[in-house]
């Protein structure tokens, strides 16, 4: 990769020594920043110095004088931890279902027999989202009681759109050619579906599955209200002591885990894109 | 070349769904085994749709395609498309497998083994002109439009079909490319005699591809199914001339050898008589130049009247140089060329040793063309007669 710099060509002496020296083209900062993929690799050490300064702070904290409740609020063994790791568990567990979901159902809909059902399965998936997600959480709630696993369903509905959609384009953005040429050299249908047009979707589903996750994690703080627990109780209690030392620990601790699994999403990306496209 | 039909169409017809007018109404056709039968039309014409009925890419709404005498309508479509060869136009070269892999296509489906798969997809890769060592492990993005088509046909020879369909396969190659891949695909069949059914919508394309050209008209119908050389001798209707367009004549002398022409008497002397005797012999024919050659008969220069009546014997700087001399086996298209430039009007033939064997004049390209335009229509009125 690194032969593309070294590699490019001067400009000639003579056009040189008419224009005075020559010019060296310089290779513009934010190719070489996606050439080199920094933001791939500086992102684990912004996460890593997020996780730093929060831990300074925590550490700062006069938690031995402060009042009982921001005392326990903060408690990282029995409050902030099992949060977190609620929070990713559903988060994780909605996104994996969204994939299991989704994925298969865009391949139908872009299969001949079913297309012309796909603008109204888009339609509904839409409307999953343009719902208030403290509806659908109350909703899910009130049909499958107040739990985690609640939930994690309604999370699912909310983050279905991006995986349909980005499946279905993926699918369809397939050069019609290539499909062509797969059948008329007699490949089944299931065979060009597998080992072609999955394949060459993948980098597009990987996008939504990416934003399917990241949304999903955003919205897992909201699953305290209908029991799930997670980071947002540990934010709805410095609101409500109005604290902000128990308000800021929580965010931050938010922000980390998206911060992390968005970074996680683009790795996958970046490897399990097919090489050749 | 065995006349036998290798893929024969019989009363062939495809109505696309939703519309009243077939693309392809009742189409009968015989392709012989081993031969290039060029389908050729207007775009719009049905020629795709022809040639997707043959693999089954489209089923037919009527009539029957056999393959070696087997009725094909009713097997199953993805098994018979492995044993037929398919390019089309746009490649459609998978991205996301290196070149090594996507002419393996057709020999993975058929469970060949790993090493006999390899193999193939090298000698196919020499086959195409691409160097295994080189080409093998790149992507398709990493190819030229020549050198992608080229891995195109070498996929589809995977694993060697007798049966080859190629719809416009050079036709999004930049002109002078394309030639060559003409080139080499022609040389690449004399050997390996596919049966190829071959779409473009340029007749000069058909008239280089084939060995026999189909001219069809709307609805895929056939408006005359014969060799480029009768084809252009004698086009049986206006659409057909048409289509051909101007400069059929002058593209059907590519289609004789010199070899086929009797080329009379010309005056001749050696270079050891003298001009007297040049002169007598240029009185008794009835030519404006005559050819002095060699000890060997080797012709040297060409003499008119006036350059004899003052030549010194010596035959040195007098008269013009013969600078061409063809072959039998060149066509006449080529001799057309060299008397254009000559300034006799007229070309000399030479054997393989450079010794004159006939000298060919306007005269006898025109006799050529009348004689093979009368065997093409006598050829017409005898069909019509037995019909
Ligand atoms: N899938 C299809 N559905 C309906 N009509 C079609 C379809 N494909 C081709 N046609 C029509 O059939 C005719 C022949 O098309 P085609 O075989 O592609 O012609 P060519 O290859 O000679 O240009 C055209 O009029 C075209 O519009
Ligand atoms: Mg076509």
């Amino acid at each position: 990769m690194t032969d593309q710099i070294t590699h490019r060509e001067m400009p000639t002496g003579t056009e040189g020594s008419e224009a005075g020296p020559p010019v060296v083209p310089r290779e513009g900062f934010f190719a070489m920043w996606r050439r080199l993929q920094l933001g791939l690799w500086l992102a684990p050490l912004g996460i890593l110095a997020l996780v730093g300064v929060l831990y300074m702070y925590y550490q700062n904290l006069d938690l031995a004088n402060a009042v009982r409740q921001t005392r326990s609020a903060l408690q990282w063994e029995t409050k902030l931890w099992p949060q977190m790791l609620q929070h990713v568990q559903i988060a994780f567990v909605a996104t994996v279902v969204v994939v299991i979901v989704a994925v298969p159902l865009g391949i139908i809909l872009t299969r001949p027999a079913f297309r012309r059902v796909g603008p109204y399965v888009v339609a509904v998936a839409n409307s999953g989202q343009a719902l208030p997600a403290y509806g659908l959480l109350v909703l899910f709630g009130a049909a499958m009681g107040m739990n985690r696993t609640a939930a994690m369903w309604a999370f699912v509905v909310y983050a279905l759109l991006p995986v349909l959609r980005n499946t279905m384009v993926g699918l369809d953005q397939v050069d019609r050619s290539v499909i062509e040429a797969g059948r008329g050299m007699g490949m089944t249908r299931m065979l060009v579906l597998t080992r072609i047009e999955l394949p060459l979707a993948v980098p597009v589903i990987l996008a939504g599955v990416r934003v399917a996750m990241v949304l999903n994690i955003g919205m897992a703080t909201l699953a305290f209200l209908i029991g799930g627990g997670a980071l947002g109780v540990t934010i709805y209690s410095g609101i409500e002591l109005n604290q902000n030392s128990v308000l800021i620990v929580g965010a931050v601790l938010v922000a980390i885990v998206a911060l992390t699994f968005d970074w996680l999403g683009a790795v996958a990306e970046r490897y399990l894109r097919p090489r050749g496209i | 070349m065995s006349s036998e039909a290798k893929i024969r169409l019989d009363r062939v017809e495809k109505k696309y769904h939703g519309t009243s007018v077939p693309a392809v109404e009742e189409l009968s056709l015989d392709v012989h085994e081993g031969e290039i039968l060029v389908l050729v039309g207007p775009s719009g014409c049905g020629k795709s749709t022809t040639l997707r009925l043959i693999n089954r890419m489209i089923e037919p709404t009527g009539g029957k395609i056999y393959l070696d005498d087997e009725d094909v309508t009713t097997v199953d479509p993805d098994k018979l498309r492995r044993r037929i060869g398919y390019v089309i136009q746009q490649i459609g070269l998978f991205p996301h497998q290196t070149i090594a892999q996507n002419i393996a296509t057709v020999p993975r489906m058929l469970k060949w083994d790993k090493a006999r798969i390899a193999a193939r997809a090298d000698e196919l890769l020499h086959l195409a002109g691409l160097d295994p060592e080189i080409y093998r492990d790149r992507y398709p993005k990493e190819l030229s439009g020549g050198q992608a088509q080229r891995v195109g046909v070498a996929r589809a020879l995977g694993a060697d079909p007798e049966i080859m369909l190629m719809d416009e396969p050079f036709g999004a190659i930049d002109p002078i490319t394309r030639e060559r891949l003409q080139n080499e695909f022609l040389r690449l069949q004399a050997e390996l005699k596919k049966t190829i059914v071959f779409v473009t919508h340029d007749i000069d394309e058909a008239i280089k591809m084939g060995d026999r050209i189909a001219i069809l008209g709307e609805r895929s119908v056939i408006r005359q199914l014969d060799t480029p050389e009768r084809i252009l001798a004698f086009p049986v209707d206006q659409f057909v001339d048409d289509f051909i367009g101007a400069g059929s004549t002058i593209k059907g002398l590519n289609f004789e050898q010199l070899s086929g022409l009797r080329l009379g008497g010309y005056p001749t002397i050696r270079s050891d008589q003298s001009p007297q005797a040049g002169l007598e012999a240029l009185n008794e024919s009835n030519k404006t130049w005559l050819l002095v050659v060699d000890e060997q008969n080797r012709p040297m220069r060409w003499m008119r009247e006036g350059d004899l009546q003052q030549s010194t014997g010596s035959y040195q700087d007098e008269g013009s140089e013969v600078r061409i001399r063809l072959n039998a086996e060149d066509t006449l298209f080529d001799s057309l060329e060299q008397m254009l430039q000559s300034e006799s009007g007229s070309c000399c033939v030479v054997d393989r040793h450079g010794a004159l064997t006939g000298v060919v004049e306007m005269a006898h390209l025109r006799r050529a063309i009348r004689r093979a335009q009368v065997e093409a229509r006598r050829h017409y009125e005898d069909l019509e007669d037995n019909a």
